[in-house]
Parts: structure tokens; C-alpha cells; sequence
């Protein structure tokens, strides 16, 4: 009697789970490729944790509280590692829609990757997509920020060199004048020391000393 | 006064057109047309002591032409050149990010995979093609100017008025901080590009020589074009700079260095490219592998970290043997990988030197460091070709007591740079990268060949080289070496020529011309014809340069023959 109900629980088993099967989903994990030197090695205990995650996941649907483990089957391992598995219902006969158990996985995604040290790369559900996560992304675009502090540098810049620049040529368009304007003032106060005006001192252009004889001077006129 | 010529232009564009073994057409490029060139532009700059414009006229007043052709291309140059700036500063502000915008495709609408073109391409492609230029399917397209590259360009526009608002007296210092800091930032990249792995297959690629390109007339034609720009001959720029030199200054001496110097630089930044490089392919590489063992070790189950790169063709033929149906069905997903068709995808063009680049700085640590100072430094490189250009535009106009008289040179040149920069937005438009390429490839190419051309002529056979060579004489104090003569009067007319002939031959050749525009559906580039308003616009861009100097010598003739028929009316 016993061994009938064991033959009849595997043949019921395999007709529920194998490749391809209604409702089945296939499972890869590159657990080498994630962890390295620190590689679990994929055994029955294994399964178990993940059959509990799973069933884990189904108890969030509503309607499914009561999944059990024994109701969530594993078949064909391969050494990939990659196998393939189902959910069943409680009285074990058919299994439950993949739209059900493709929304619980990928609400609990993250769960499921954490408890095997995994990624959405590593651990993959096939046909089942997994939602990205979206860069972060800043108010402000930082590419603003960084134009709009060069822009400042830059404006003040030639504006400071705009600006001396114009001082530079009104001084000197000012000198020649400020001399002109000193003489017409000179005009009425002139002091004289020894037959020079004393106000040359301020001209530019140097100063003609008149204490040397010119160049006609020293020539004896014809 | 600084030794003004070092400011050494176009070195990061052209410069990406290297491919292996293009050190021997390199440097007998150089030492046959590069130095005697230079020698010749720097002598005139400082024996007539104006620029370009003046220099001609002073030679032979019918040539004044030339010295306006010169004027053109520098103008046409300008504008399109300050774009590359445009593009580093973009690329520069976007660097302070992690991460790096280029390194990962953005999400689809519904957040479960990546942008398609994103998929198709690359990652750094999609953000040049997409997010930096926001291209058009093809030039015929219609848009309007796009804010965020125009802000940019203006952004450039001003840094290169703010370098050469004072004329000669500012740019000077300018040159110094740009053509030092660019080595600064290359010692740097060598010994991090050195310390990458696979650098080493780069450097082998670079210095293997490769016999049946070196008769391939095109590395030839390469070398001699990459000289003719990374010594800016023909722009004018030498002669307005050498124009300020003392009559006594050993130009000779100056123009051996500059050569000298160029082509280290030139040497020493191939070697840190090509390292970079040599990281990149091998990284591609390695990623190709990786996909097809990942490929094959799902499709046949082989337990996780079996298949490595050493077992990868042993373990192929076997399951070819064991599973001959599977492998079969698998065969066609398993893609070639080569590390010899990575090193050997052609580097051409400006776009691609932005991709190849950020793609290799993408893979390093702190991407973010290296990769502000390499777009820190293409934008030194950059502005110091701006200001030499800008030199070259500006001496001619300051020079003229016609526009002097009225302006300020700070309005000359805000002027100058307001127009480049307005004209310069059609390149920020969707189909500007396009506009752009036909800009680069023809505004300068076939003008300056033939603006050295008439140069050398002018001098050797208008002025008279004997006259010549006693100007120098009394001037420097030093006879001319018979190298020189030789060069001036024969080879380097006669290189110029054909290379003249090469390139009006290819177009012939070819027929019509064609560009590469950028599929969005596919993610690679299609070949497509230029519409024929395009080709009037290629047209307008080489006559306008090209034809002032014919122009200019008729209009001169006819003036003259005039004005002696007003002195001596015929009875």
C-alpha cells in the first residue's frame, strides 16, 4: 500500500514537473561566476531553501496563504546548476497559473537573490523579466551646475579685461590733454627761476635743458 | 616673446587618424615637406614683418591673394573647429557624475530592459550619437538649433575671446598654459595606460610594420596631409606669429625645433593612444569570449566556471562531436572574436575618437579622474589651435589701417568671434554633425595644398629664391644651407603636386561623394550620397578659398593696367 502511494506521489510528481511543462519555470544560477573562490556547491539543502523562498513568495499572493514547501517541486538539476520547478496547489493536482507565480517572484525578487548571495544575472528566471532599477537621478542636472560656474568665470573674466582696457585708453587719451589744460592754467601763474618756467617738470616728453647751446647756436653764421 | 609657433593645432583631431606602422611615412614626411614648410613660412613672417595679407602683397602685389585665401580657410577653420571644443566641454561637464553617463543604456519605457538603440549599439555610442548630437537619420533632415550644445558652443566662443582679447601680448602666456599643459596630462595617461592589461597588445600592434600598407599610397597621402595640420602651414598663423619675431632671430634654428618637438609630441601621444587602445580591443575581446562561453554553457548545461578562454576551442570541437544537432542549431550565435579585428577597426574621424576614448575610460577605475582630465586636455589642445587660428584671422584685420582705425581690437575680435559663433550653430542642429564632416573633410584639405603651393612658387620662382636668400643672409646673418634651396626649389613642389593630383584622381575615381550617417533602427552607420545641395555647399567651400587668389591676381592686373592708361592715355 505504502509503495503505491510513493509510486503514485513520484508519477504524479513527474507528470506535474518536467521541461516545458504547463505553469513550469526554468531556473539558472552561476553561482562560480558570482562568488568566486567563496562558491557554495549546490545540494538538496539548497533546494530546500529555495523551495521554502518560493513558497515564501506564493504565501504574499492573496489567496495563497497556505502554499506549503511540499507544494512547490524541483526537476532535472542539471550541473549548470539549472533545474525547473512548479507550484501546486494543496490538493496536489494541477498547478497554479504562471501569471501568479511570475508576479510573486518578481515582487520578491530581491528577497530571493539576497538569501543566495546572488544578482538578477546570476540568479535567472527564465521568462520571467526582472525589473530594472532606474539610474538615480538628481534634480538638477550636474552638467548645469559645472557650465553655469565656468560661464560666471569666464563673463567675469572678460569683463574685467573689457573694462581695464577701456580705463588704460582713457588715461591715455586724458594725458596729452591734462598737459594742454596745465599750460593754459600756467599762462597766469608762471614762475621763473633763472629764465626757465618751473611747470615743465609735469610734461611728458622729456625736458630741454636750456642751459646747452643748440645745434644752429654753434655754427658761426655765414 | 615666447617661441609663438608651438601652438602646435589640430594635434587631437588629426591625430586619431593613425593606424599601425605609420611611424616611417611619419617622419620622411616631416623631414622632406614638414621642415622646409615651416623654415619658409617662419622666413617670410619675419622678413616682411606682416602678416599673411601684407607678407604676399609685399612679395608680388598679384599675390596678395594668397595671403586672403589664407584669411578664408583660417575663418572656415575656425568656425568649424571651435565644435570639437564644444563637444570636449560637453563630455567634460558631464564627467563629475558616477556613473558615468556612457557606461550604462538607459531604461525602456516600462523599466524591464534598456533602450533599444542602446541595445543595438553601445553605450558609448548611443550617448554620442543620441545625447550629444541627437542626429538625424540623414542630412536631409530639418530641425532647429538644440539648446544644450548651443549653450556649450557659446561657452567656447568665449573662453577663446577671453584668450585672445589682447591681441599678441595675451595670447603669448595663453600658448605657454596650453601647449605645457597637454604634456603634463599625457605623462599622466602614459603611465596609467602603460599599467593597463592589454596595453602591451597595442603598443606591439603600433610598432609592427606593416609592409603592404606602407605601398599603399593612402598612409603616404596621411602622413603628409597629418604634417601639413599638425604644423598648421598655410593658415597665415606662422607667418602673423613669426611677424613679431626680431630680424635677427635664428629661424631657422626655431623651425628645426618646432618640427622636432611636434613630432615627439606626436610620437608620445600615439604611444599613450595606442596603449589605450591596445586595453580597450583586449577588454573587447575578453567580452566576446566571455558571451559565447556564456552562450555555450547555457545552451549545453556545462557546469558553472567549466569552460574558460584556454579550453574554449577543445570543448567546441567535442560538442560539435557529441551533440552534432544542438551545436548546430547553436553554431550560428557564437561570434568570431579576434583580438587582431579589434586592433584593426580603422580610428577615423572626430566622433569616433570621443567613442573609442570613453569607451576605454569607462572600464578603469575612477573612471571619473581620468576621464576629466583627458577632455581637460583636448580642450587645452583644442583652444590652443582656437588661438593660433584666431591669431592668424586677427593680425591681417589689425594690421589694415582701414578697420583699426575705427575699432578697438577688442571689438575686432568680439566681432570675428560673434560671427563664427553665429555661423557655428548650425552645427548644434540635429544634421550639424553631418555639416560638420563636410566641413572637416573639405574646408581645409585641397585650399591649404594649394595655398602652400603657390607659396613656395611665390618665393623660389616670383621673388626670386637668389633674392631671397640674400634677404635672409643680411638679415640672420647666416647663408642657407643647400638642403633648404633644394627642398624649396624641387621636392617639396613637386610632393605637393602629386599629392594634388591624388586627391582630385580619388575623387574622380569615386564618383560621387558619400558620407556615414547614423541608423537609430540598426545602431551602426550606413553609407548614403551627399544631396546635391550639399555638394554646391563642398563646392562654395573650396572656391571661396581657392578662387581669391586668381581673383585677386586679375583684379590687380586690371587695376594697374587701368590706372598707367589714366597716367599715359594712348593718343
Amino acid at each position: 500500500m505504502l509503495w503505491l502511494l510513493l509510486f503514485l506521489v513520484t508519477a504524479i510528481h513527474a507528470e506535474l514537473c518536467h521541461p516545458d511543462a504547463e505553469n513550469a519555470f526554468k531556473v539558472r544560477l552561476s553561482i562560480r561566476t558570482a562568488l568566486g573562490d567563496k562558491a557554495y556547491v549546490w545540494d538538496t539543502d539548497e533546494e530546500y531553501l529555495f523551495r521554502a523562498m518560493v513558497a515564501f513568495s506564493m504565501r504574499k499572493v492573496p489567496n495563497r496563504e497556505t502554499t506549503e514547501i511540499s507544494h512547490v517541486l524541483l526537476c532535472n538539476v542539471t550541473q549548470r546548476v539549472s533545474f525547473w520547478f512548479v507550484v501546486t496547489d494543496p490538493s496536489k493536482n494541477h498547478t497554479l497559473p504562471a501569471a501568479e507565480v511570475q508576479s510573486a517572484i518578481r515582487m520578491n525578487r530581491n528577497r530571493i537573490n539576497s538569501a543566495f548571495f546572488l544578482d538578477d544575472h546570476t540568479l535567472e528566471f527564465l521568462k520571467i523579466p526582472s525589473t530594472l532599477a532606474p539610474p538615480p537621478d538628481a534634480s538638477v542636472p550636474v552638467w548645469i551646475i559645472v557650465f553655469g560656474v565656468i560661464f560666471c568665470i569666464v563673463v567675469v573674466a572678460i569683463a574685467l579685461l573689457v573694462l581695464s582696457g577701456i580705463r588704460q585708453r582713457r588715461r591715455n587719451n586724458k594725458g596729452p590733454l591734462g598737459v594742454e589744460d596745465a599750460e593754459d592754467k600756467c599762462e597766469n601763474i608762471i614762475t621763473i627761476e633763472n629764465g626757465i618756467p618751473c611747470d615743465p617738470l609735469d610734461t611728458k616728453g622729456g625736458l630741454i635743458n636750456d642751459g646747452f647751446l643748440t645745434e644752429d647756436e654753434r655754427l658761426t653764421p655765414l | 616673446m615666447p617661441s609663438p609657433e608651438i601652438f602646435g593645432s589640430k594635434q587631437g583631431d588629426r591625430g586619431m587618424d593613425m593606424k599601425g606602422s605609420f611611424l616611417v611615412p611619419y617622419v620622411i614626411m616631416l623631414i622632406v615637406e614638414g621642415m622646409p614648410l615651416l623654415y619658409l613660412e617662419l622666413a617670410v613672417g619675419q622678413r616682411m614683418r606682416q602678416g599673411s595679407i601684407g607678407a604676399w602683397r609685399t612679395i608680388s602685389p598679384y599675390l596678395s591673394g594668397v595671403g586672403i585665401a589664407s584669411l578664408v580657410v583660417s575663418f572656415l577653420v575656425s568656425v568649424y573647429y571651435n565644435v570639437i571644443n564644444t563637444w570636449s566641454l560637453w563630455y567634460l561637464f558631464h564627467s563629475f557624475q558616477d556613473p558615468l553617463p556612457w557606461s550604462v543604456c538607459p531604461l525602456n519605457g516600462n523599466h524591464t530592459g534598456y533602450n533599444e538603440e542602446c541595445e543595438k549599439a553601445s553605450s558609448t555610442q548611443y550617448f554620442w550619437y543620441r545625447k550629444t548630437l541627437n542626429i538625424s537619420p540623414s542630412i536631409q533632415g530639418d530641425g532647429g538649433v538644440q539648446w544644450e550644445p548651443a549653450l556649450c558652443l557659446t561657452l567656447a566662443w568665449l573662453i577663446v575671446y577671453l584668450c585672445i582679447l589682447r591681441g599678441t601680448e595675451s595670447t603669448g602666456k595663453v600658448v605657454y598654459f596650453t601647449a605645457s599643459m597637454p604634456y603634463f596630462v599625457l605623462i599622466i595617461y602614459l603611465i596609467r595606460g602603460l599599467t593597463l592589461h592589454g596595453a602591451t597588445n597595442g603598443l606591439v600592434y603600433m610598432f609592427t610594420p606593416k609592409i603592404e600598407q606602407l605601398a599603399n599610397p593612402k598612409a603616404w597621402i596621411n602622413a603628409a596631409t597629418q604634417i601639413f595640420f599638425s604644423l598648421g602651414l598655410g593658415c597665415g598663423g606662422l607667418i602673423a606669429f613669426a611677424s613679431y619675431n626680431e630680424p635677427s632671430n635664428n629661424c631657422q634654428k626655431h623651425a628645426i625645433i618646432v618640427s622636432i618637438i611636434n613630432s615627439t609630441t606626436a610620437i608620445f601621444s600615439s604611444i599613450v593612444t595606442f596603449s589605450i587602445y591596445g586595453f580597450k580591443a583586449t577588454f573587447n575581446y575578453e567580452n566576446c569570449l566571455n558571451k559565447v562561453i556564456l552562450l555555450l554553457t547555457n545552451s549545453f548545461d556545462l557546469e558553472d566556471g567549466f569552460l574558460t578562454a584556454n579550453n574554449l576551442e577543445e570543448v567546441k570541437d567535442y560538442l560539435a562531436s557529441t551533440y552534432p544537432s544542438k551545436y548546430s542549431d547553436v553554431f550560428p550565435h557564437i561570434r568570431n572574436c579576434s583580438l587582431e579585428s579589434e586592433l584593426n577597426t580603422a580610428v577615423q574621424g572626430t566622433g569616433l575618437a570621443f567613442i573609442v576614448y570613453t569607451e576605454a575610460i569607462k572600464n578603469m577605475d575612477v573612471s571619473q579622474l581620468w576621464s576629466v582630465l583627458y577632455f581637460f586636455m583636448l580642450l587645452t589642445l583644442g583652444m590652443g589651435s582656437m588661438v593660433g587660428t584666431g591669431t592668424a584671422i586677427l593680425t591681417p584685420l589689425t594690421d589694415s589701417k582701414v578697420i583699426s582705425s575705427y575699432l578697438p581690437k577688442e571689438a575686432i575680435s568680439g566681432l570675428v568671434c560673434l560671427i563664427s559663433c553665429a555661423i557655428g550653430m548650425v552645427f548644434t542642429m540635429e544634421t550639424g554633425n553631418y555639416w560638420f564632416d563636410i566641413f572637416n573633410d573639405y574646408a581645409a584639405t585641397l585650399s591649404l595644398l594649394l595655398i602652400v603651393l603657390v607659396e613656395i612658387i611665390a618665393v623660389c620662382y616670383v621673388y626670386g629664391l637668389k633674392r631671397f636668400e640674400s634677404d635672409l643672409q643680411a638679415m640672420t646673418g647666416r647663408s642657407l644651407n643647400w638642403y633648404w634651396k633644394a627642398m624649396w626649389a624641387f621636392v617639396s613642389p613637386v610632393l605637393i603636386i602629386s599629392l594634388f593630383v591624388f586627391y582630385l584622381s580619388d575623387y574622380i575615381l569615386t564618383g560621387t561623394l558619400q558620407y556615414q550617417a547614423w541608423d537609430a533602427t540598426q545602431g551602426h552607420v550606413v553609407t548614403k550620397d551627399y544631396p546635391t545641395y550639399a555638394l554646391a555647399v563642398i563646392g562654395i567651400l573650396v572656391a571661396s578659398s581657392t578662387m581669391c587668389i586668381p581673383l585677386v591676381a586679375v583684379g590687380t592686373f586690371v587695376t594697374r593696367h587701368f590706372k598707367s592708361r589714366a597716367k599715359f592715355p594712348m593718343a
